[in-house]
C-alpha cells in the first residue's frame, strides 16, 4: 500500500496535496483498495464552495457507495472530468491521474487539523 | 445455454408448427400495423415450454437451498400461510366494497383480521396503536418519521435533526432527509454498539430524534437503550425502532417498555411473509399515546354493536400514504402466521434464530475474525480480514460457497466491519444443514491456507460462473439488438 510523503490525509481517507492557495485533492491508495472496483463517481461542480470534512463526492464500487469529504474549506476551480468515462482511474492513479477536484482555499491554517505521511500510516496501524 | 433470441427460427409459432390463417393486413387496419417487423424470436410453443422450464432449474431459492441472508432477503414462508391468503372468501373480495353503503357487511372478516393483527401487534410490541397501511418497512419508515414531524409541529418544536447510528441501515438517513430533516451520524464504540459519549456531544433542542435497529446491524443488543431514551426524552424527541431485527426480540422484549415512541414492522423478517424481487410488501407502523393522532386513515374500528368499520375522521392525521388498506394479502399471511404459532410459538421463533447464529458464533470464531466477541442475537458479524491477507478476500468466500451449494451470506456490509461477512441462519434451518454450512466456510478457510491463487476460479458448477462485476456496474447492455462496442 502505497502513502505519498508530500501530502497531508484525513481519517476519512482523503488526501491532499497544496500549493500555494490552491490544493488538489483525491482518496488515498488505502481507500481505493478498500472500495474495490470503483464504478461510478459523483462530482460537484466548479464553483461550489466546501467546507472542511464537510461531503465533497461520491463514489460506488462493487462492494458500497461512500461519500467522500473535503480535506479543507474552499471554492471548487476545477473537477476531473475523465473520472466520468473512467472512475477506475481512481483505483490504478490513486494520487496521480485520479485525483478528484482542485480546490481554491479559503483557510490554510486548516492544514493543522491533517495528518502527515507519517500519522496517516500510523493510523492505518493503530485502525488495522 | 442459448437465449430465446438466438433460438429463433423464421416462421416457427403454435404447437403444431402451424401458420396463423389470418392475413395480418386484413385483421388490422393499415394504420395501426407496424412499419416493419417486432423483433420477437419464433418458436414453437414446446420450444418455448421448454426455454423457460430449463432456465427455472437453475433457480436458487429458499426452496432448494439454505439462504444464510436471513430474514433480511430470503426467509422459509410456511406453506400453510400461503394456502389461508389463496382463499377464494379473501382473494374474491374487492377492494371498494368497504366504500359502498352497507359493502361493510360482506368485508367484516377481511376487516377483523386487520382489527386484530392490529391489536395482537400492539401486545407484542408494546405500541398503543398500528397502522396496517404502509406498502413496505421503507415506506412505514417513512410514515413514522412524517407522524414524528407531525408531532413537533403540532407542540411548536423547532427540531433540524435525526440521529442515527453509523450501522444504520441505509434507509434510516435516506427517510430522515426525504422527510425533511438532517441526520447525524453516531460511531459505533469498542463493543460495536453506539457511542455514548459521542451521542450526548450531539444531543441539543434542535434534536428531532433518533432511529435505532435493536440489536443492531451487528446482531448486537444496544444494553444501554434506557440512558439513550433518557437522553433523546430530555430534549422531547422521539425514539424511532427499526424492526428489522424485530425477529431477535420477539416474545423477549417490547420495543414499547425499553423507551421507543414509534416502530415499523417487516412482516417479512418478523411474520416471514413473502419477500424478494420487489414484490408487495406490509411494513405496519406502531405508535405509543402520544402520536396516536396523527396516524394515517383510514383505521379500523369496532363498533358497539360488534361490527367492524372504517373511520376516516381523524383530524389530526397525515393522512393517506396509501391506497386502500395496504397490502392486505400479505399482512393476511402475517396474521395466520401468528395464529399458528401462538404465544409459545412466536417465542421459540426468536429463541431458535438466536441460538443458531450463536452455535455458528462459536463453531467459527477461532477460525474467522469476529470483530466483537460477545454474544450475539439473530445475526453475527465476522470479518474475513485473516482469509483477505492470505489472498481469499470475503467475495471470494462468497462465490465459494455456491459450489458448496450454499447462498452466499451478506458481504462487505455492515461498511464498519472490514471484509464484513454475516450470517443469519433463521429459526427454520436444522442442525445438521448448519453443520454443513459450518464445514463449507471452514474449508474455505483451508483453501485460502492451501491453495489462495484458486480463490477467484469459484464458482466452477453453475452455468454462469464468475460474472465481471465491474463491467456490469460500467456498461451494462440489457438489449439483446444493442450490440455492445
Amino acid at each position: 500500500m502505497e502513502i505519498e510523503d508530500h501530502l497531508l490525509y484525513t481519517k476519512e481517507h482523503e488526501w491532499v496535496n497544496i500549493d500555494g492557495d490552491e490544493a488538489t485533492v483525491g482518496i488515498s491508495d488505502y481507500a481505493q483498495e478498500s472500495l474495490g472496483d470503483i464504478t461510478f463517481v459523483e462530482l460537484p461542480a466548479a464553483g461550489d464552495d466546501v467546507e472542511q470534512f464537510g461531503e465533497l463526492a461520491s463514489v460506488e464500487s462493487v462492494k458500497a457507495a461512500s461519500d467522500i469529504f473535503s480535506p479543507m474549506s474552499g471554492q471548487i476551480l476545477e473537477v476531473n472530468e475523465d473520472l466520468n468515462d473512467d472512475p477506475g482511474i481512481i483505483n490504478k492513479s490513486p494520487y496521480e491521474k485520479g485525483w478528484i477536484v482542485r480546490l481554491s482555499l479559503s483557510d490554510i491554517e486548516e492544514k493543522n487539523n491533517l495528518m502527515t505521511a507519517e500519522e496517516y500510516e500510523r493510523f492505518l496501524e493503530s485502525t488495522g | 445455454m442459448q437465449l430465446i433470441f438466438e433460438k429463433s427460427v423464421p416462421g416457427q409459432r403454435g404447437f403444431l408448427n402451424s401458420r396463423s390463417d389470418v392475413d395480418v393486413a386484413v385483421a388490422f387496419p393499415a394504420e395501426l400495423a407496424r412499419a416493419e417487423d417486432c423483433p420477437l424470436p419464433e418458436l414453437s410453443e414446446l420450444e418455448v415450454v421448454r426455454h423457460y422450464t430449463n432456465l427455472s432449474k437453475y433457480n436458487f431459492s429458499i426452496d432448494t437451498h439454505f439462504y444464510p441472508l436471513g430474514s433480511c432477503t430470503m426467509k422459509y414462508n410456511p406453506k400453510f400461510c400461503e394456502e389461508i391468503a389463496q382463499l377464494p372468501e379473501f382473494t374474491q373480495l374487492h377492494p371498494l366494497l368497504p366504500q359502498l353503503r352497507h359493502g361493510d357487511q360482506f368485508v367484516q372478516g377481511a376487516l377483523e383480521v386487520l382489527y386484530e393483527l392490529e391489536k395482537w401487534m400492539c401486545e407484542m410490541t408494546g405500541m398503543d396503536a398500528i397502522t396496517m397501511q404502509p406498502l413496505a418497512g421503507a415506506h412505514g419508515e417513512l410514515t413514522g418519521v412524517m407522524m414524528m414531524a407531525a408531532y413537533h409541529k403540532a407542540r411548536g418544536n423547532d427540531k433540524r435533526y435525526i440521529i442515527v447510528p453509523d450501522s444504520a441501515h441505509g434507509t434510516n438517513p435516506a427517510t430522515a432527509r426525504i422527510a425533511g430533516y438532517e441526520t447525524i451520524a453516531i460511531p459505533s464504540d469498542a463493543n460495536g454498539v453506539m457511542d455514548l459519549e459521542k451521542l450526548k456531544e450531539c444531543i441539543t433542542d434542535e434534536v428531532a430524534g433518533l432511529m435505532l435497529t435493536c440489536p443492531n446491524t451487528h446482531g448486537l443488543f444496544n444494553s444501554d437503550i434506557d440512558k439513550i431514551a433518557e437522553m433523546i426524552h430530555a430534549v422531547d424527541g422521539i425514539m424511532y425502532y427499526d424492526g428489522a431485527n424485530l425477529n431477535a426480540i420477539l416474545g423477549r422484549c417490547r420495543p414499547g417498555d425499553i423507551g421507543f415512541d414509534v416502530m415499523h414492522i417487516n412482516t417479512h423478517k418478523t411474520f416471514t411473509t413473502p419477500h424478494g424481487g420487489g414484490g408487495p410488501g406490509a411494513g405496519p407502523v406502531g405508535v405509543t399515546e402520544k402520536l396516536t393522532p396523527y396516524l394515517p386513515v383510514s383505521r379500523v374500528i369496532q363498533k358497539e354493536d360488534g361490527a367492524y368499520a372504517l373511520k376516516y375522521d381523524y383530524p389530526d392525521t397525515i393522512g393517506y400514504i396509501a391506497s386502500f388498506y395496504g397490502n392486505f394479502g400479505i399482512l393476511l399471511r402475517a396474521y395466520a402466521y401468528i395464529l399458528l404459532l401462538g404465544e409459545e410459538g412466536l417465542r421459540a421463533v426468536s429463541d431458535h434464530a438466536v441460538l443458531n447464529a450463536n452455535y455458528i458464533k462459536e463453531c467459527l470464531k477461532g477460525i474467522y475474525h469476529l470483530p466483537f466477541d460477545r454474544r450475539c442475537m439473530h445475526e453475527v458479524v465476522f470479518s474475513a480480514k485473516n482469509q483477505a491477507e492470505r489472498g481469499m478476500h470475503a467475495l471470494d468466500i462468497a462465490k465459494f460457497l455456491i459450489d458448496q451449494g450454499f447462498h452466499p451470506p451478506t458481504v462487505y456490509f455492515p461498511l464498519t466491519v472490514k471484509e464484513s461477512i454475516m450470517i443469519e441462519p433463521t429459526e427454520t434451518e436444522s442442525k445438521a444443514t448448519i453443520d454443513a454450512f459450518i464445514e463449507a466456510m471452514m474449508a474455505a478457510d483451508q483453501l485460502s491456507r492451501s491453495a489462495p491463487e484458486q480463490a477467484h476460479q469459484f464458482p466452477a458448477t453453475t452455468p454462469v460462473t464468475r460474472p465481471d462485476e465491474v463491467k456490469a456496474a460500467r456498461d451494462l447492455n440489457t438489449s439483446y439488438f444493442q450490440k455492445t462496442a
